[in-house]
């Protein structure tokens, strides 16, 4: 093979990429930074120029009694349907990977299908159904309804760590006198748990962060974050919310962190 | 799996014949999705044939009044064209920024581009709505873009940026980019290099061999984050609704407004089955041609 010679093209067509993909990460960040920078901001209006700095917005948000509120509904929310979620998907993926069976394909379609569905119309759906059975808005329904929206992502994640697990260990201990149980509780979960803890944190995220079918679900009165501050956007957008939106921001750059430093522990662990 | 049965004595390897095993395991997944998910759908179908009541008790009832009034009115087709049209620009503007990322991120020489990978995922952790709003810090009246060039002395007067089409464009494609970039990656990083490699050998120009090599070979993933993403936003609610002007018509909007807003839930359920009918024909075109499996495990990553 010839040398490869780097012509002036070349040159220029990688420093186009270099350059659009700094770009792209501007735009990915910039937006985020700014809310954070106004939630620094003294200035009454939430908005640009900065006039000092102050932690103001903060004390505000945390004696605002509704916010503290909204948040505890969304923790117990997103703990609630991600627990059923992940105990709910990490059942059917392993049915998927580790058996075979009629009607394998389409169940497998079936269970990604609220991925492309649009939130909007699940919401209507269920909403209407559940009224149609008398039965109220609910915390429950907000719970059901989140387990099923993260659900299919909970089976995607377990089943793409199964799909590299060999069997070979489930079948040691087989093998060596364990039962089912006994396999399933000592040899697979510590080896899919960091799927196991993945999904779990994937779907909290999802939940705590949905809005679009919540708004259809939730009880009027009872708010969870995202929907509060939907609720406080009708207004205008005030610095408390930039504050909020910062709390928000530091907690779910956190989460990921904290979540991926479990993860490799459980698996260095073992 | 299944020579240990006669060994394995616990409940399930007793109770459960090993043939029924997996419709067990799935059970509780496939009954939620079914009595939560199925059901509310055909529920809504059978719905959109109710006659509409003015005290709120809609009849069961089979006619096709609610789909007449709505196929026939113009407005409802026209809100359904713009938001194709504005999904469908969305679609080619991550696919104008994404490609270049995603190419960059998969030839690029660092050693921790597992960093990289990872700071581009970082605003997906971020609530949805913390990350629209932003928009309207940024590209508000006081906002970021208008403070800046005011204060450059650029324009005397602060641009009109929010509220319109233009910024509900900005929040879908803040919102999707990460997808089509990342689908688009993994396609690029599974190319063998030696495809490349011999193009070049065979005395073909970096961008004859980008053009006959490697954009047929990552098709699969621009294909992938191209339904991804139009479908994702032409089923968006929240962003057009919060960085839309009076004059954004977009379907869930419409959808919410029949459903909440005027409780006229015949209605609602006719424009809800539009939609999902509507991007199920676009799923469905993409399937003809490509695989939807794609798509799937683009998410599992």
């Amino acid at each position: 093979m010839r040398p490869r010679s780097t012509t002036v093209g070349e040159i220029f067509g990688w420093n186009a990429l270099r350059v659009t993909t700094t770009l792209v990460y501007i735009f990915m960040f910039a937006p985020i930074i700014v809310v954070v920078l106004l939630a620094f901001n003294s200035s009454r209006s939430g908005a640009f120029p900065m006039e000092g700095f102050s932690l103001q917005w903060f004390g505000k948000l945390f004696s605002n009694q509704s916010i503290v509120d909204a948040f505890k509904t969304s923790l117990i929310l997103a703990c609630t349907s991600s627990l059923l979620a992940t105990a709910l998907g990490v059942m059917a993926a392993i049915a998927l990977i580790r058996y075979s069976f009629r009607g394998k394909a389409i169940i497998n379609n079936l269970l990604s299908l609220p991925l492309l569905m649009p939130e909007v119309v699940l919401g209507v759906a269920l909403l209407l159904f559940l009224k149609f059975l008398q039965q109220p808005r609910s915390f429950l329904v907000l719970m059901i309804g989140h387990t099923v929206l993260s659900l299919p992502y909970v089976v995607l994640v377990v089943q793409a760590r199964l799909v590299g697990l060999r069997q070979h260990y489930e079948e040691a201990a087989l093998s060596l006198g364990a039962n089912r149980l006994q396999t399933f509780k000592e040899v697979t979960l510590p080896l899919i748990s960091p799927a196991v803890v993945g999904g779990f944190l994937f779907a909290a995220t999802l939940s705590f962060d949905n809005i679009t079918a919540t708004l259809f679900w939730k009880k009027p009165g009872i708010e969870t974050v995202p929907t509060k501050i939907f609720a406080m956007l009708r207004t205008s957008i005030s610095p408390e919310i930039n504050a909020l939106g910062a709390v928000m921001i530091v907690i779910t750059i956190a989460l990921p962190l904290i979540g991926g430093y479990v993860v490799r522990r459980i698996s260095r662990g073992r | 799996m299944g020579r240990n049965d006669g060994r394995s004595q616990g409940v399930w390897g007793v109770l459960v014949k090993a043939e029924h095993r997996p419709y067990l395991l799935l059970s509780p997944a496939l009954l939620s999705l079914a009595l939560f998910l199925i059901a509310p759908i055909l529920f809504i179908f059978a719905y959109s044939f109710w006659l509409r009541a003015d005290n709120g008790q809609d009849i069961p009832a089979f006619q096709f009044g609610n789909w007449a009034s709505v196929l026939s009115d113009s407005f409802y087709w026209l809100a359904l064209r713009e938001t194709f049209i504005t999904s469908a620009v969305t679609t080619l503007i991550c696919i104008l920024f994404g490609y270049p990322t995603a190419y960059f991120l998969a030839r690029c020489k660092f050693n921790n581009k597992a960093l990289l990978l990872f700071l581009l995922f970082l605003p997906f952790w971020i609530s949805y709505i913390i990350r629209t709003f932003a928009w309207i810090n940024v590209l508000g009246k006081n906002g970021f873009v208008n403070s800046v060039l005011m204060s450059l002395g650029l324009i005397d007067e602060p641009l009109k940026l929010l509220y319109n089409d233009f910024s509900v464009v900005m929040g879908l494609v803040y919102f999707q980019l990460p997808y089509m970039i990342i689908n688009i990656y993994v396609s690029l990083d599974g190319i063998d290099r030696n495809l490349e490699s011999a193009a070049r050998t065979l005395g073909c120009t970096p961008w004859q061999t980008f053009r006959e090599v490697t954009l047929p070979l990552s098709i699969p993933g621009l294909g992938a984050g191209s339904l991804l993403c139009f479908v994702l936003a032409a089923g968006s609610f929240v962003t057009p609704r919060l960085l839309g002007g009076t004059d954004t018509l977009f379907y869930s909007q419409l959808i919410y407004d029949a459903v909440i807003g005027q409780l006229d839930w015949p209605t609602g359920s006719v424009l809800s089955m539009i939609l999902l009918a509507s991007l199920a024909i676009v799923v469905a075109v993409y399937n003809r041609f490509m695989s939807l499996s794609d798509i799937y495990r683009s998410f599992a990553k």
